[in-house]
């Protein structure tokens, strides 16, 4: 929310960052130029987590100033893989790194930073209560004796740091201040004061949005434009294809190859990280015989959304794209019952409904299942049965008590039709992968009997081969006469899903689209413009 | 076997081990120890100290099953057991009857339940933290004992009260039924009602548990409410024990009911935690003391082996989770 933005600096399009990045590793680049020889070349590598192989034999090598993508399904190997180089983990006996010139056995993190190599972590590792300085340059302040803290020194590293990536932020303010974008930024300045020439990124974009990402992009091309080579691991197929120069498949521990992304297309990626063909088509179906189940009119709420007015119907599943901020998940709160609208009415089946909480709406068939699975959707330590049954307890009451016997054939029940892969029903859902704790929240909504499911970016932390069986739920669903929204910012997913697609931007619906009269691309274009 | 040990789990919760082995451990040291331990005479001991501790972690249990606490307890019991002997007292002190009794046990655990409905809804409306507010209410309720007491005992009781402290049905003491109806009844509450349910969910992730349409906040309230009332129930036993009442009794059970729950297995964070484990981890808790009594150690050694003990379960618990994790993956 509250960023205060020097992110417009960013985002202009005259910034000078090659230029910035070039004029500090000018050396390197000097060195790098036309040497096809790898940087680094990783020889049978080889891991085992607690009797479970996480690597295995896997061979791989990322160029001078190349930008590497690694991809997979997650559990495919890509964090220990790309754990091994900066000395986190230790491969076993027989592995060989060889790393600009020298061969290890493995890696120290001592040696990974002296050597140049660095690494963004997915949650950053950045300290939220202290300040941009210090989260840039508190290794430069790190000896072998206490020492007096030379802040001013920090405070010039850090904006000498910020300066050749092309960004201004106050580096004086607490970096909880910022947003995740600017976060990322600050994670990768760090970087760039210990002179890196290996840069490791774990799912970068994971938390930003399109425009987000874009700029990150550019930072990316500009790193590997002055010679430091960037290897990042993503699941976003879009951005691996534009950015990287190869592609590194991992599937079950193994290398499957290392591929040019020339030439290489988002569904070959997928069949190559899963092991099976994909073909996405429309799904689109046109439902207008069928009753109206939710119709909105001129609903608003200061600063979030205006105006908006749609309708739903029966076996109908209207998509809802557009950019982080656009105001869809508020909107979905409210539908939900858990904010209250400003200005505007809801009508569901034909009736003004008024929600004073989320229990008015589920009484009243409303569905939500939240972006956030992790802290909002399901409760992560509890089993997975509890977690199933916790929106529809009435069900499995008998006479006066809740009713073990009952809640066992209902959660098997749901299970059995949503195909959910699990161990007991008494095992906590966090140790379900993220497409069954997907299945297990869905099917926690549909216990509810709605007549309206709101699904939030239902495939977020959900493996690719995973997301198609999640939409095909979803499909069935439709087909039994439930209605539905489906929010997401990733437009594939609701050109391929939804019957309809309305674009959010601001708050305000600015475009509505037929998935069979128009073109992805021309919805794309008209939500990352 | 396995399905008989399933269903002993699916009966006591996983949290029964701690408790269970540390009881078997207890029972075989001091068994050997002294032949007298295994006696009648220990039973009796441990069966009229085992309530009053009991009642007010039971009082305990159910705020921490919620990631909060209840620091209130013993002075919402004496406050509760204050309501009672004034009652009485203005029926007739020795001379009341059993109506004045009735009446004066209905209106303590009205006011036992009001202290809980109060801390209830400061903390599920403010958000504040359950330990300030718990704290506030124990200072608030210690300050208005004090002053309505002058420090002083109340007694003066009529004689018939005297059997719900110190008498027995065939055999078993009374206190110690009032107890062990207290603990069936939280082990139904917890694991057969839609409260029981919520309250684990709300001690794992409260907002969660909001967004899967359940009323929080009417969890929160009553779970403080519940907790006073058994506070009221403790105070009750309590006056009965010692023939009056005083508004520091039992001040020194108050962080022993929490150390009890965590020994029967209560995640300190919330959301696990079950009665009956904790009933086990209370008979252990009496019976090293009354063991510890019986080969002549001093008193407040027993309550030093207490700490001990207790460390010594949360290094061994740590150990075991060590143990089940590797062995879960080295067997998949």
């Amino acid at each position: 929310m509250g960023s205060p933005g020097c992110w417009a600096g960013f985002g202009r399009p005259g910034m000078s960052l090659q230029n910035g990045i070039g004029h500090t590793f000018m050396h390197q680049l000097a060195t790098t130029g036309g040497s096809e020889k790898p940087l680094l070349s990783l020889h049978d590598i080889n891991m085992t987590f607690g009797g479970v192989k996480a690597l295995r034999n896997v061979s791989c090598d990322v160029r001078p100033g190349e930008a590497h993508c690694l991809a997979g399904e997650s559990g495919c190997g890509k964090s220990p893989l790309i754990k091994i180089t900066p000395g986190v983990s230790r491969p076993a006996d027989g592995a060989s790194i060889e790393y600009d010139g020298e061969t290890y056995s493995h890696m120290s993190p001592v040696t990974a930073q002296d050597r140049g190599i660095q690494v963004i972590w997915q949650d950053l590792a950045l300290f939220p209560e202290m300040s941009v300085a210090e989260n840039i340059a508190f290794q430069t302040v790190l000896g072998r004796w206490p020492k007096p803290v030379d802040y001013g020194r920090m405070r010039k590293i850090a904006t000498d740091a910020l300066e050749r990536l092309g960004i201004t932020l106050d580096v004086d303010l607490p970096l909880k201040e910022y947003a995740i974008a600017q976060r990322q930024i600050v994670a990768i300045a760090r970087a760039l004061v210990g002179e890196a020439k290996l840069v490791f990124m774990d799912e970068p974009t994971a938390s930003l949005t399109q425009s987000e990402t874009d700029h990150l992009l550019d930072i990316v091309r500009g790193l590997s434009a002055a010679g430091v080579a960037v290897v990042f691991v993503s699941h976003r197929l879009a951005e691996v294809l534009e950015i990287s120069s190869r592609i590194t498949v991992l599937r079950d521990g193994a290398l499957v190859g290392v591929y040019p992304a020339a030439g290489m297309t988002q569904s070959r990626i997928t069949e190559l990280m899963t092991g099976k063909t994909f073909d996405q088509q429309v799904r689109a179906k046109s439902r207008q015989d069928q009753p109206v189940v939710l119709e909105v009119k001129g609903l608003s709420r200061p600063g979030q959304f205006d105006d908006i007015s749609l309708t739903v119907r029966r076996g109908e599943t209207l998509g809802i794209t557009g950019l982080l901020g656009a105001g869809r998940t508020e909107l979905a709160q409210t539908l939900f019952g858990m904010l209250q609208p400003a200005a505007g009415t809801i009508m569901l089946d034909g009736k003004p409904v008024r929600f004073s909480s989320n229990r008015d709406a589920i009484k009243a068939g409303v569905a939500y299942l939240s972006e956030d699975r992790l802290s909002l959707g399901l409760i992560q330590p509890q089993s997975i049965s509890d977690n199933l049954v916790i929106s529809s307890l009435g069900k499995i009451v008998s006479g006066r008590f809740l009713s073990d016997e009952r809640k066992r054939k209902l959660v098997a029940g749901w299970i059995t039709d949503l195909g959910v892969k699990i161990g007991l029903q008494g095992d906590a859902i966090s140790t379900l992968s993220g497409g069954n704790q997907q299945r297990i929240a869905i099917a926690k909504w549909l216990a509810t009997d709605p007549k309206l499911l709101i699904l939030d970016a239902p495939t977020v932390g959900v493996d690719v081969g995973a997301r198609a069986g999640i939409f095909d739920i979803v499909a069935k669903l439709a087909d039994t006469g439930l209605a539905i929204i489906l929010i997401s910012d990733e437009v594939p997913e609701v050109y391929f899903n939804a019957d309809r697609v309305l674009h959010m931007a601001q708050g305000r619906i600015v475009g509505s689209y037929d998935p069979r009269s128009v073109s992805l691309a021309e919805i794309e274009g008209a939500v990352y413009a | 076997m396995t399905s008989f040990s399933d269903r002993l789990k699916a009966w006591f919760g996983p949290e029964m081990a701690g408790p269970g082995l540390a009881l078997v451990a207890v029972i075989l040291v001091f068994g050997l120890a002294s032949p007298q331990f295994l006696s009648a005479a220990t039973f009796g001991s441990v069966a009229f100290q085992l309530p009053e501790l009991g009642l007010l972690t039971l009082a305990m249990l159910l705020p921490i099953l919620t990631g909060g606490l209840n620091l209130a307890v013993t002075f919402t019991a004496n406050i509760a057991g204050l309501t009672l002997a004034w009652v009485l007292q203005a029926n007739g002190g020795a001379d009341a009857g059993a109506g004045a009794f009735a009446l004066g046990c209905i209106l303590a655990v009205i006011v036992g339940a009001a202290s809980g409905i109060v801390m209830g809804l400061v903390i599920a409306f403010t958000r504040a933290h359950p330990i300030l507010v718990s704290l506030s209410m124990m200072i608030f309720l210690r300050g208005l004992g004090e002053f309505l007491t002058r420090g002083g005992d109340v007694s003066g009781f009529p004689a018939f009260i005297g059997p719900l402290g110190h008498g027995s049905i065939a055999g078993i003491p009374v206190p110690l039924i009032v107890f062990i109806v207290c603990v069936l009844a939280w082990h139904v509450l917890l694991t057969r009602t839609k409260l029981g349910f919520n309250t684990y969910m709300i001690g794992s992730n409260l907002e969660a548990t909001r967004y899967s349409g359940i009323n929080t906040r009417k969890v929160i309230v009553l779970v403080y409410t519940l907790s006073g009332a058994m506070c009221a129930i403790a105070g009750i036993i309590m006056l009965a024990r010692f023939n009056s009442v005083r508004i520091g009794h039992g001040e020194s059970y108050l962080l022993i009911t929490v150390l009890a729950c965590f020994l029967g297995g209560v995640n300190p964070f919330g959301g696990f935690g079950r009665a009956i484990p904790v009933f086990v981890a209370l008979v252990v808790l009496q019976l090293l003391s009354s063991g510890l009594n019986l080969i002549g150690a001093n008193q407040h050694l027993a309550t030093a082996v207490w700490g001990l003990l207790l460390v010594g379960v949360m290094v061994l618990r740590f150990a075991a989770s060590k143990f089940k994790s590797s062995f879960v993956r080295k067997g998949t």
